[in-house]
């Protein structure tokens, strides 16, 4: 087990600079499709960031654990290098993830899986699930590492998707520009809130 | 099915200039924008999709009636993430340093909604030479937006172009506008291109 305990203080340092330093959506530019598409009104962008938040806790870890046991190179023999294939599994993890959590949440929580219900197949082609679990392994994060990573990741993705649904509700009542209307202003104010986030790398 | 009677120029350059996946449909720009701090990291990246896009798009269309519909987007993923390994495996082994520069987003093709847009939309419908073609009009598409969008942010952020630079370093210390490299430039000059695009055809204007 990749059980390397860190401190408390680099732990929230690793969760902050994932939910607001590197926010996977407003610096990596990861997630934009749904990110656009389901920032509309805010109820909506509440349940879809919940989703994703859950998604990254369970599917960086997971990918961690199969990455260290089987695909790392010297992982399963010596002389075995599997880490070609980290891509096409991570994308399986992440499908099956979703699928099973689809299962268990419409069993166990039905209220949830009514909340959620609608944007967990959406999560699996986003590409900020997979950018996560990719970044776990580029920066070869352990395992309680890529816990406090992907909830972290999660997170600030989350914030940034209420954050523009919030002002996208506001934008119904201005007069935007007729060729900016809709996806240009859009994207003018996504620009302006990863304006704000850019502040946070001071920290 | 009516796409199939078209030629073959309108499915390869319809894409890139009536019906550009990005600018119109909002698809595909999540794994891109990233890189488009410099051009010749965005040249290997639009590569690479018009790349994956074809040959998966082929391969899917020449399978498209093996495929059973309930299973459909697993075996279309399952295509696409080995042509985006393929891909990533000959960047490292010839192009080794813009292959580190390029990360995680090679891998992050796969997650495209181009890729898998042209798959489900075009490539299960119509015959292996239009589904190539397809896939290459639209990685072309997306090429143009992000190449446009690498030329401003590599020549404002570095004064370069495909690294090399263009100024003295007396003017580049002075005017460099570390901005341009930052995230939001990127929005800011996708949002002013969907303007332009917009004015020019009016069409495409939202409604209010």
């Amino acid at each position: 087990m990749s059980l390397d305990l860190i401190s408390f203080d680099d732990a929230m340092r690793l969760f902050l600079k994932a939910a607001f330093v590197e926010n996977l959506a407003l610096v990596f530019f990861l997630g934009m499709c749904t990110f656009i598409a389901i920032s509309k009104d805010v109820k909506t962008a509440i349940g879809l960031g919940f989703a994703v938040v859950v998604v990254q806790a369970i599917t960086i870890p997971a990918n961690n654990l199969i990455d260290y046991y089987f695909l790392r190179p010297g992982a399963i023999s010596e002389s075995v290098d599997l880490s070609f294939l980290r891509l096409i599994s991570f994308i399986g993890v992440i499908a099956a993830m979703v699928q099973i959590l689809e299962m268990v949440l419409e069993k166990y929580a039905p209220a949830l899986f009514n909340a959620l219900g609608i944007f967990l197949p959406l999560i699996t082609v986003n590409c900020a699930i997979l950018g996560g679990s990719l970044f776990m392994i580029e920066r070869s994060y352990g395992f309680v590492e890529s816990t406090i990573y992907g909830v972290g990741s999660g997170f600030g993705w989350a914030v940034a998707i209420v954050v523009l649904a919030a002002i996208r509700e506001k934008m119904k009542y201005s007069d935007v520009p007729a060729g900016l209307r809709g996806l240009g202003i859009t994207f003018v104010t996504i620009g302006l809130i990863a304006l704000g986030f850019l502040a946070f790398s001071g920290i | 099915m009516s796409s199939s009677k078209k030629g073959l120029g309108s499915i390869l350059f319809g894409p890139v200039f009536d019906n550009n996946p990005i600018a119109l449909q909002m698809l595909g720009i999540c794994s891109a924008l990233a890189v488009t701090t410099k051009m010749d990291k965005s040249l290997t990246m639009c590569l690479a999709v018009i790349a994956v896009t074809a040959v998966s798009s082929a391969a899917i269309s020449a399978i498209r009636s093996f495929i059973p519909g309930s299973i459909r987007i697993i075996v279309q993923m399952t295509i696409i993430a080995s042509m985006v390994i393929i891909v990533d495996q000959v960047l490292k082994a010839f192009v080794y340093d813009v292959s580190k520069e390029l990360s995680v987003f090679v891998g992050l093709i796969i997650t495209n909604c181009i890729v898998m847009g042209r798959a489900e939309g075009f490539a299960m419908s119509n015959n292996v030479r239009d589904s190539f073609v397809d896939g290459v009009g639209n990685g072309l598409g997306y090429s143009v937006v992000l190449m446009a969008v690498a030329f401003f942010r590599e020549l404002f952020g570095s004064w370069s172009l495909f690294g090399y630079q263009l100024v003295s370093d007396e003017f580049k210390r002075e005017f460099t506008q570390g901005l341009m490299l930052q995230s939001p430039s990127a929005f800011f000059l996708i949002g002013a291109f969907i303007w332009v695009l917009r004015t020019a055809k009016p069409a495409q204007i939202e409604k209010a």
